[in-house]
Parts: structure tokens; C-alpha cells; sequence
């Protein structure tokens, strides 16, 4: 578990970017999280945004308040500090039911089929067969199975990019459609390289579609439950486990939704990198019966 | 207090100083994309600089004044008219209830300010009142302005401004070719030597494309990366990175072929490799360049884009000299 020294660069005057490794690892993603934890804790004069990403971070601030050098230096010496020790999290892990394979997603997929690697094949086909699973239903288990890593919050607001904590070797990818699509369904389960999503808000999207969840995750009128203290749900950090339904569940789920009584199981959860790495099927079974214990 | 909306324009908005300490989360700092002109507006009418007001873009809305108000419009040279008699931008005008300002064809620029004594009255989100469409908060509704829209307006108690001008020296410049300065980094080094030299070379149109999440570029030779062994996770293109945060102002250029530059709405991150960042003394610049004007990217350091912050600070500390009083 060693990274290569971060690499730091200037996004014009305002913005201090931080590469902490060009490939997608977990340490990269945690080193991330500990630093921007730590760059929040100091409060450094100047700093208006600290953004943690999938293997990157970057901050924003006012070089009239701090000259950028100065806060290049800070942040290079809140590396140096952190250095290799204890990489934990307190987070949360949580259930999202998807609806696998759905007429919506589906549908989509058929009116741009000629922007696909694979016109003849579903998304879930295709992602399928590019990653060696014998079928559909091989590949939603191993879609479910094991839980995901929320790495990054962005593109558009609330939108999880979300890295599965599984071992490289069974990482599922896919490319991202030939030319991005201009239409995704709101909820879409999406998946592009290594990396899972959930589409906060409809709009344009180039990652492949495999189902679709009732649970709305971006609210500006915050009227489920969970996004009573934020309209925007996921945090990087958090833990995501998908529960694959049907659509009568599904369509059970929606009515809730609408009249305000739909809720995700959510439950509290301390994360370690070492105890993880160390037996990854153990601790991912350590913590679903942590999601489902009680 | 209220102005009625009777013609809704192209993309009419509602932006104030912008909305900070979300973009982690994917909300964008939003706000007038040239702030320069915007606070000139607000100045102008006696309003506090970071009020909120209409951003206007290339095309006018026509709108009814429920009550008496003073108004200032300033940015783009859009030619305006209160019940059809043309009235002089930069300069505080007097407006009758029941009278309808309207536009004609814009000349110059592309983004007008019309700042209302009392500003606009629409509530915050997340501590601003710009709108942020893609998420649909924030503004009127969280969305461009309909017709039929009544915006709220603010009590005013200061002093009329009416009359009141902005001197020529501090109107917004709006050149047809423009020079953007731009500081080469993040993931500059993935550019060929050849790529990297010809950016700064070549002379860029202005895309269709250019809304207030990016400004697209074209007809430059297409810009390639070094061949490289793909990161994992990263994806096939050349041009991909393992998705991180976009710096507002950064400059992607998908598949090497047309540069993009991020603005104030901008998707907070992806999978494209940026190869530099527009300092930020030249962001209002880009907010007025209007489809096909000429654009030259010139290379600058650090120091050179800390110089041109401070002239720019000096420009906004003279405006606040020349109208506060």
C-alpha cells in the first residue's frame, strides 16, 4: 500500500490541483479522503471549496487572502504529515434498491442504439459479455454483491461516482458509449470504466444503463426523509450496497416515494483501508451484516 | 413590488455573486458570468454590489414594471427601450409602474445586466439566489425565465440614483478579438511538444456552444496526446483521465478536438484531461464572446496572472470609487 509522492499543479490562479495517482486504487481514493478531511479541520484562510475526487483532489481559494505558493506548501506538508498511518473512515453504508434490466432504461437504450460499441446487444448484454459473465443474471449478482465506494460527487449535483471494493481483477468494465447519449433517465444506474453511477437529475449521459432506483437522491424540496438536512444525499465516503427488486417492488417503492414516507436503510459504519485490504470478501460480509444487523 | 415577464427572451436568469461551498457535492458556483458588469449594475442603482439581477443573453425579454423603480443596464451592448422610446444603457433610468422595457438587436458582447433598485427578490438557496438550471435551484423557480413570471422586488430606501452615469474608462470592454490568458498545468504535460505549442498558435473560433457551463472552441489543428499506457480506470481515449474535479475555467478538449472552457455553471468534474486554466481576470471576457469571434490563448505564469488579478481588483475599486457616493 505505497503511492507515488502526489503530484501538485495550479488550475490557473485560483485553483491548487492534486493528482494523488493517474490510475484508480482505493489508497489513492483514501489518501484523498484524509487529506481534504485534514485541509477542512484547519480552516486555512482563503479556501472556499475543497472538492475530493476519485484519485485527485483540488481545492478553491482567493489568492488575495492567501498567496497560492503559501497554500501549495500547506497542502504539501498535509501529505507529508498524514503519510501512511491508520486510513479510516467514519461513514455510513446504505441500501439502494435498483430495479435491474427496466423497461425505462431499456427504452432509452433503443432510441440510441447507433451511439453504442454493440447496437445488436442491451447495455447489460454487452456488459456482460466485455466483462466474462455467462449471462445478464451473473453479472446483476456480481453488480449487487459486493459493496461500493461513493469516490467522488459531482458532474451534475448529487450524481455518485461510485468504485466497487472488490479486487482489481474482478473490477467490472465497460466503455462509455461511442458519442454520449442526450437523454438518461432520472435514477439510471449507470456505468462507465471502472466506475458505477446513479443519474441524480434526467439529462445527457454517455455511461452504459443497467436498471434504475425509486429513490431520488438530489431533492431541492427535501421531502423524503433522508435529505431533511441536505437536498443533496450521497457524501463521499459513503458505502453503498445495491438490492436488486422487482417492479412490483419498484412500483411499491414509487408510491412511498410520492407520498412522502419512502426511507433508506442507512446505517453507521467505521471503515478500515488496512482490515479491508487485508480480506476484502471478510470485511465486505462484516459490513452488509452491519447494513442489516439490528 | 414586482416585474412581470410578458416575453421571456433567449435565456433570461436571475444571478447574483454566486453560490459557494457546494461544488464539492456537484453545485456549481453559479452567478453572473461577468462579474464585473454585474456589480457595475448593482453600483449604479445604489444596491449592494452582490444583489441579484438579470443576466441577459444576446436576445431581450420584454417585461412590465408593476411599481416605480430606478434601473441600470450594463455588459452587452443590448440597445433598450422603455414603452418604445430608446432609454441610454449604463446610466440609472427612472421607470414608471406599467411601463414595458423591451430590446432590440444586440450590437456588442453578449451577456446584459439589468440591475433593479432593491434587487431581485427571489429567495436563497444555499445561500445565493443565482440560478443553477442543471439542478433546477435557485433564481425564479431554478430555471429561465417564462412568460407570465412575476419577480419579486426588493424595498429600496437609499437615495434616487436616477441619472446617475458609468464613465466611459470603467464601461466593459467588448472586443470582437480577444486574447484569453491562460496558465498551462494540471494535465498539460499529456500534450505532445507540437500540441502543446500549436494551442497557443492558432487562432480559435467560437463554437455554437457557448453557455454558461462551457465555452467551446473551434477550427485550431486538432491537439494530440502523447501515446501512453491507459491508467486503470481512466478509459480508452487518449484524452481520458480517471474522472477528478474540473477548476472553473479549465480547458478540456475531448478526443484533442475542440478546447472547451468551463464557466461558472460548470460540471464540477469528469473523465477529460485539462490542459490549462483561464486566469481569473479573464473569465468576464469570455462571458461576453458571442458564436465565430476570434480568440488567441496566450500562455502566462503565475506571477503575470496575480499582476492581472490586482489590475482587475484596482478596475472593480475604482468603479466602487466612481459610483459610491
Amino acid at each position: 500500500m505505497s503511492l507515488p509522492p502526489a503530484r501538485y499543479s495550479f488550475g490557473g490562479d485560483e485553483h491548487i490541483f492534486v493528482e494523488l495517482n493517474h490510475e484508480m486504487s482505493l489508497e489513492a481514493f483514501f489518501k484523498g479522503m484524509s487529506i481534504t478531511n485534514a485541509i477542512a479541520q484547519r480552516k486555512i484562510a482563503g479556501v472556499t471549496e475543497i472538492c475530493p475526487a476519485n484519485a485527485s483532489y483540488q481545492v478553491r481559494f482567493d489568492p488575495d487572502l492567501m498567496a497560492p505558493d503559501k497554500l501549495m506548501e500547506i497542502l504539501k506538508s498535509i501529505e507529508i504529515e498524514l503519510g501512511d498511518g491508520a486510513l479510516e473512515l467514519n461513514t455510513r453504508i446504505i441500501e439502494i434498491p435498483v430495479f435491474y434490466n427496466d423497461p425505462w432504461t431499456n427504452e432509452t437504450q433503443q432510441r440510441f442504439r447507433e451511439r453504442h460499441q454493440d447496437p445488436t446487444s442491451t447495455d447489460l448484454e454487452y456488459g456482460a459479455r466485455v466483462n466474462g459473465y455467462a449471462n445478464v443474471d451473473a453479472f446483476i449478482a456480481a453488480h449487487a454483491a459486493s459493496p461500493w465506494f461513493v469516490s467522488m460527487v459531482g458532474f451534475v449535483a448529487g450524481l455518485p461516482f461510485m468504485f466497487q471494493m472488490v479486487e482489481r481483477t474482478k473490477q467490472i468494465q465497460v466503455p462509455k458509449y461511442l458519442r454520449p447519449r442526450t437523454d438518461t433517465p432520472k435514477l439510471t444506474i449507470g456505468h462507465g470504466g471502472c466506475f458505477g453511477c446513479i443519474y441524480s437529475v434526467r439529462g445527457a449521459g454517455g455511461y452504459q444503463m443497467f436498471g434504475i432506483t425509486p429513490a431520488p437522491i438530489f431533492d431541492p424540496q427535501q421531502s423524503l426523509p433522508y435529505v431533511k438536512d441536505f437536498m443533496v444525499f450521497f457524501r463521499p465516503g459513503d458505502i453503498v450496497k445495491f438490492k436488486p427488486i422487482n417492479r412490483s417492488e419498484y412500483d411499491a417503492a414509487l408510491t412511498k416515494v410520492q407520498d412522502g414516507s419512502f426511507d433508506l436503510r442507512i446505517r453507521e459504519v467505521k471503515f478500515s483501508l488496512q482490515d479491508f485490504v487485508k480480506d476484502p470478501s471478510a470485511y465486505n460480509q462484516q459490513l452488509t451484516e452491519t447494513l442489516y444487523g439490528n | 413590488m414586482a416585474i412581470k415577464v410578458l416575453q421571456p427572451g433567449l435565456a433570461t436568469t436571475v444571478q447574483d455573486a454566486g453560490r459557494i461551498g457546494y461544488y464539492h457535492l456537484g453545485i456549481p458556483l453559479s452567478g453572473a458570468l461577468d462579474q464585473y458588469s454585474f456589480r457595475a449594475a448593482n453600483l449604479l442603482v445604489g444596491n449592494s454590489e452582490d444583489a441579484a439581477t438579470l443576466e441577459i443573453t444576446m436576445l431581450g425579454p420584454k417585461l412590465e414594471f408593476m411599481h416605480d423603480a430606478a434601473i441600470a443596464l450594463t455588459g452587452a451592448n443590448l440597445p433598450a427601450k422603455l414603452d418604445g422610446v430608446p432609454i441610454p444603457n449604463n446610466q440609472v433610468v427612472a421607470v414608471k409602474a406599467g411601463s414595458v422595457l423591451s430590446f432590440d438587436f444586440l450590437k456588442d458582447g453578449v451577456r446584459a445586466y439589468l440591475a433593479v433598485a432593491g434587487g431581485i427578490d427571489v429567495p436563497e438557496v444555499l445561500g445565493s439566489r443565482s440560478t443553477y438550471t442543471l439542478g433546477a435551484i435557485g433564481g425564479f423557480c431554478g430555471r429561465k425565465l417564462q412568460a407570465g413570471d412575476v419577480l419579486p422586488v426588493g424595498a429600496f430606501q437609499g437615495p434616487s440614483h436616477v441619472g446617475k452615469k458609468l464613465p466611459d474608462h470603467l464601461k466593459q470592454a467588448l472586443p470582437k478579438q480577444v486574447q484569453v490568458r491562460v496558465l498551462p498545468g494540471l494535465y498539460f504535460h499529456w500534450l505532445t511538444q507540437a500540441s502543446g505549442k500549436s494551442f497557443f498558435e492558432d487562432t480559435w473560433q467560437v463554437g455554437p456552444e457557448a453557455d454558461r457551463i462551457g465555452y467551446r472552441f473551434k477550427h485550431g489543428r486538432p491537439l494530440e496526446f502523447e501515446p501512453r499506457e491507459r491508467p486503470f480506470g481512466a478509459g480508452s481515449d487518449p484524452s481520458n483521465i480517471v474522472d477528478a474535479g474540473y477548476p472553473i475555467g479549465s480547458i478540456q478538449v475531448p478526443g484533442g478536438l475542440e478546447p472547451i472552457v468551463l464557466h461558472r455553471d460548470a460540471v464540477s468534474g469528469g473523465g477529460y484531461a485539462m490542459i490549462g486554466t483561464v486566469i481569473s481576470a479573464d473569465m468576464d471576457v469570455v462571458a461576453q464572446l458571442q458564436p465565430n469571434f476570434q480568440t488567441q490563448f496566450v500562455a502566462v505564469d503565475m506571477a503575470q496572472a496575480l499582476s492581472a488579478r490586482a489590475k482587475r481588483n484596482q478596475r472593480l475599486a475604482d468603479l466602487r470609487q466612481a459610483l459610491l457616493n
